[in-house]
């Protein structure tokens, strides 16, 4: 499906067409938006508000004109409907929101408009970010633009759908277990969930506040670096957020330098010394044989690039499942309570008093996935049980970092492996087993435990149910902070591939 | 049998601070409803709490002035629970870690001192408020509404050890504990506003056994006289159900003043299990040394220092000390009166602020900072008592001029009025000798034993000196007169 932004690489390509005049950001911005209309059948999109897209290409090409443009001016972008947005509407893919309009924007959007970048609107996600392959959002599955019969991934499932199918040159998501990795592997492209604390929650619907962290989505590695800078900074609206890394305030700027600096090597052997710590629980019984192959494919290249492979082990990693699914509800119980039918949300039509309105009302508008994890949630919180579930998880947490900071103290810089066992299921058939969707999780699930930055990026391709092939994705984590060298050593990478060029071809 | 009563006090007390103790709203009392909420205290997604450093500060006041542990890392938790009033659906507060431990309280009972120990002090928010009563919808019919003003607002809940033993002592320690706060500018004390709440915890125990009784909550109480009464009321219920063979119930109850009665509001089987757990969107309170000691250098003198400097340095008795030092500002006043008048008046400007200027203030229900005479005007006033120029009840009703206008002076209105108290020994004796000449009858009397008979003669003298005369020289001059 021959789209108009396939004839641009990447951002830096189109700001080049913008700054030229060879198009107008007005132009482009109805351009896509057209092309969005046009591609409905992936279902990425949940509201499209051509009159405020059209205002904020207005600001961008006055600034174009003006020779005030920035790095991300005039880029084409669209939000997860996870953050909230003035304008359009924000429904964390719930009925319960379905017609919720926030009166404020995120700091990430607010952060991505400064850099005056046009958002094209809202794109689908699992409900409340709960979920992998974006099949529990109340408007329906999102399709993969490889195949339409496949899952794009999830939560970010409609980013990574909107990316992948070149509507938009960048998307954002969150990442509570992977929903930024696992989506840019399955949909293959590229995404990065930073250091926890890094970008701001402010206006992020929150899943999981202890995991939940903002990520961006995008073609190259190149361009995840512009814009995962442009979201990242100390925000004083989340308590949590963090003020300054290893000494370096933490705030646009930082990110780009550490990546400039990791690339600015000029030789032949970009990656010297670098060692690749390869755990080898990623590489055990349920991964699939030619996403495996990929993977190691991968690692050889990265080797002639002069980095060293280097086997470790994470030994906890397949705690990392019940660890996760005891945390994540358990705040997610909390989270959730506020959509209650009085201020605001679905509210039933009859009921008999309070609080048969709220427990109808959170029947009615909350899906079966987020009523489970809730239920589980409130049961793991519950007098009796937190100490067997929550502070036990809470300890495997703790062992689960570190796992990690042991291998980076001596053994490695940085950690490779898979981001999913294996490529994108058929839509449906996740709902037949409720456990396998949990433990596709296996390899990015730590990372968030931890608190770790992880990205994604396209590696080969390997066979799915109907033996087409689809897009495998190699996952690498740093240390905290470490999120320029990841990209750097990404960049590297996509230099001497074309993994990440590759475009989906007509879906059948 | 004899009871043995065991009262433990959770007082609620609403910190003074501009802002919500997790949002920039404010925290203005009285304003339209739902106007001072933002999205923070509605709730609203994708909001974030982010914690109010002066809700703090005032803790550590409050720890540093007990003399408790101020917690070096502290937790906030999620107390989770529906309630339309609270919007996020459950509370941030603190629960296995608080931000104070210990400490304890001084008070007076009956004019003995008593000191009480305290639990626990934490920081938590508050929630909004229901309105059941008139509130209807836009066509006509009855319904609830909220206003989440109050959402947000910084509290400070303050939990005593269970030693009070009665009701009086109950009332001493909250007393004691609502002046401290008052003192600390911590909180406005106002109790009308809900700004010091109190919820009792009572049972009562055969006098001699070790274990506690059941013991029950009484909530809504919002002044001192009321927490008198449900206490003494509910130690009263307590005792005659045990004695007619029943049991008590351990249980949340309301007091419900009109009535004078505490009712049942839910019992331990309604209980919530809270699911209490650290809030991931806060990260651990953490208190410096540093810090404390910042707090510590911006106090102001603590009251049990202040009295402690009025008993040894101004000589006041230890009960006087303590009844000035319940409020800042009357200790203040107190010391600007005494620092103005001569050395060894303190006790004659204490028993001016206590008596004249506390009455007066009393029957117009003003505060001190309100009180029409200055320190400097009322201790001219008492300087001429000291110096025998007028007499305390001379002194009175100039008092009284003075506060009815405060441009006033003491001095001028002696002048004008001629009040100036008679000390000249020759003018007292002669009116001494008129008094004497005049009322035989009376002489009599005296002479004949009947020692009333003196005191009228002295009153008949004040009365021919239209009661400026030096009250010590009459007395003499007549006794000189008559025995001589």
């Amino acid at each position: 499906m021959a789209l108009f932004l396939d004839q641009y690489a990447d951002i830096i390509a189109l700001r080049q067409a913008l700054d030229n005049k060879q198009i107008s950001v007005k132009e482009l911005t109805q351009t896509l938006l057209g092309e969005i209309k046009h591609h409905a059948n992936l279902n990425a999109f949940v509201d499209v508000q051509a009159d405020l897209s059209l205002a904020q290409a207005e600001i961008a090409e006055q600034s174009i004109a003006c020779g005030q443009a920035g790095a991300l001016t005039g880029i084409p972008l669209a939000h997860k409907d996870i953050f909230v947005t003035e304008g359009w509407r924000t429904t964390a893919g719930s009925r319960m929101l379905a017609d919720y309009r926030s009166p404020f924007d995120a700091t990430v959007v607010q952060a991505l408009l400064k850099a005056q970048t046009v958002s094209l609107g809202k794109l689908s996600c699992d409900e409340f970010a709960m979920g992998s392959g974006n099949e529990h959002a109340a408007t329906g599955p999102v399709r993969n633009p490889w195949d339409l019969d496949v899952v794009p991934g999830g939560s970010s499932g409609g980013s990574a759908a909107a990316v992948a199918a070149g509507l938009v040159l960048g998307a954002t998501g969150t990442d509570t277990g992977g929903s930024v990795r696992q989506p840019a592997a399955l949909s293959g492209i590229c995404g990065i969930k930073p250091t926890y604390g890094v970008a701001s929650r402010f206006g992020m619907i929150a899943y999981a506040s202890s995991l939940d962290q903002a990520g961006v989505m995008a073609r190259s590695a190149a361009d995840l670096a512009l814009l995962l800078d442009a979201i990242s900074g100390f925000d004083p609206r989340d308590a949590t957020s963090i003020e300054t890394c290893r000494a370096v305030a933490n705030a646009p700027g930082r990110i780009l330098s550490d990546y400039t600096r990791f690339n600015n090597r000029n030789n032949t052997q970009p990656l010297a010394g670098l060692r690749i710590g390869v755990p080898n629980e990623y590489f055990g019984d349920g991964l699939n044989n030619d996403v495996a192959q990929a993977i190691d494919q991968a690692l050889v290249v990265l080797e002639s690039l002069g980095a060293k492979r280097v086997s470790i082990s994470l030994p906890n990693t397949a705690l990392s499942i019940p660890a996760y699914y005891v945390i994540a509800p358990a705040e997610a119980s909390s989270n959730l309570a506020r959509y209650d039918a009085v201020r605001y949300g679905h509210r039933t039509e009859t009921y008999t008093d309070l609080a048969d309105m709220s427990a109808r009302s959170r029947t009615e508008g909350f899906g079966e996935e987020v009523r489970k994890r809730i239920m589980i949630g409130t049961y793991v919180l519950s007098h009796g049980y937190y100490d067997a579930y929550y502070l036990q998880a809470q300890r495997v947490r703790r062992l689960i970092a570190q796992d990690f900071q042991r291998a980076f103290a001596d053994q490695c810089d940085v950690i490779m492996g898979p981001v999913t066992p294996t490529v994108a299921p058929a839509i449906g058939s996740l709902s037949t087993d409720p456990t396998a969707e949990w433990l596709g999780d296996i390899y990015t699930l730590s990372v968030n435990l931890a608190g770790l930055p992880g990205l994604s990026v396209p590696c080969g391709f390997a066979p799915g149910h109907r033996s087409q092939p689809l897009p495998v994705g190699l996952q690498m984590i740093g240390n905290y902070f470490d999120e320029g060298r990841l990209l750097a050593v990404a960049h590297q990478f996509q230099l001497v591939t074309d993994w990440h060029q590759r475009r989906p071809g007509a879906p059948t | 049998m004899n009871w043995e009563v065991v009262i433990g006090l959770e007082a609620h007390v609403q910190l003074a601070t501009q802002s919500k103790i997790f949002s920039s709203s404010s925290t203005q009392y009285g304003a339209t409803p739902n106007t001072q909420a933002n999205e923070v205290d509605m709730a609203l997604p994708g909001s974030l709490p982010v914690l109010n450093r002066q809700a703090v500060e005032h803790a550590i006041r409050f720890g540093l002035a007990i003399g408790a542990t101020v917690s070096p890392r502290s937790i906030f938790a999620r107390k989770n629970y529906f309630y339309p009033d609270l919007p996020k659906n459950y509370q941030i507060s603190q629960y296995e870690i608080p931000v104070v431990l210990g400490g304890t309280l001084p008070c007076f009972v009956d004019g003995k001192a008593l000191t009480f120990n305290l639990t626990r002090a934490h920081l938590e928010e508050d929630a909004g408020k229901s309105i059941h009563e008139n509130f209807a919808t836009p066509d006509g019919r009855p319904c609830s509404g909220i206003d989440l003003n109050r959402s947000g607002t910084p509290l400070l809940e303050i939990v005593s050890e269970p030693e009070m033993r009665s009701a009086a002592q109950a009332v001493a320690y909250a007393r004691a504990l609502h002046a401290l706060v008052v003192w600390l500018g911590i909180c406005d004390g106002n109790m009308q506003e809900g700004s010091f709440r109190i919820d009792a915890n009572v049972s009562v125990r055969p006098k001699g056994q070790a274990a506690f009784g059941t013991r029950t909550e009484t909530k809504n109480v919002n002044s001192f006289r009321f927490l008198e009464r449900a206490i003494s009321y509910e130690i009263r219920r307590q005792i005659e159900l045990i004695e007619d063979g029943g049991k008590v119930v351990q249980e949340t109850r309301l007091y419900d003043a009109d009535r004078d009665e505490t009712r049942s509001m839910r019992s331990k089987e309604d209980a919530h299990d809270y699911r209490y757990f650290p809030d991931p969107d806060l990260p651990p309170l953490i208190i410096t040394p540093a810090w404390i000691a910042q707090v510590k250098d911006s106090m102001p003198e603590l009251p049990k220092e202040r009295r402690h400097r009025f008993v040894e340095d101004l000589g006041l008795s230890s009960e006087d000390a303590a009844q000035l030092c319940q409020d800042r500002q009357i200790a203040q006043y107190f010391e600007a009166v005494a620092n103005a008048l001569p050395n060894g008046q303190a006790k004659l400007a204490a028993n001016w602020v206590m008596g004249e200027v506390a009455a007066a203030l009393n029957r117009e229900e003003k505060d001190i900072d309100a009180c029409p005479l200055s320190a400097g005007a009322l201790a001219k006033l008492l300087a001429r008592i000291s110096d025998g120029t007028i007499s305390n009840k001379i002194a009175r009703e100039i008092f009284t001029d003075m506060w009815a206008n405060s441009t006033l002076d003491a001095d001028a209105i002696i002048e004008a009025k001629g009040l100036k108290q008679i000390s000249d020994s020759s003018a007292i004796g002669a009116m001494v000798d008129e008094v004497i000449a005049s009322q035989p009858a009376i002489v009599q009397e005296y002479r004949a034993g009947k020692q009333k008979a003196f005191n009228s003669l002295v009153g008949q003298v004040m009365k021919l000196a239209k009661g400026k005369a030096n009250p010590a020289q009459v007395n003499d001059l007549l006794k000189q007169r008559l025995d001589g």
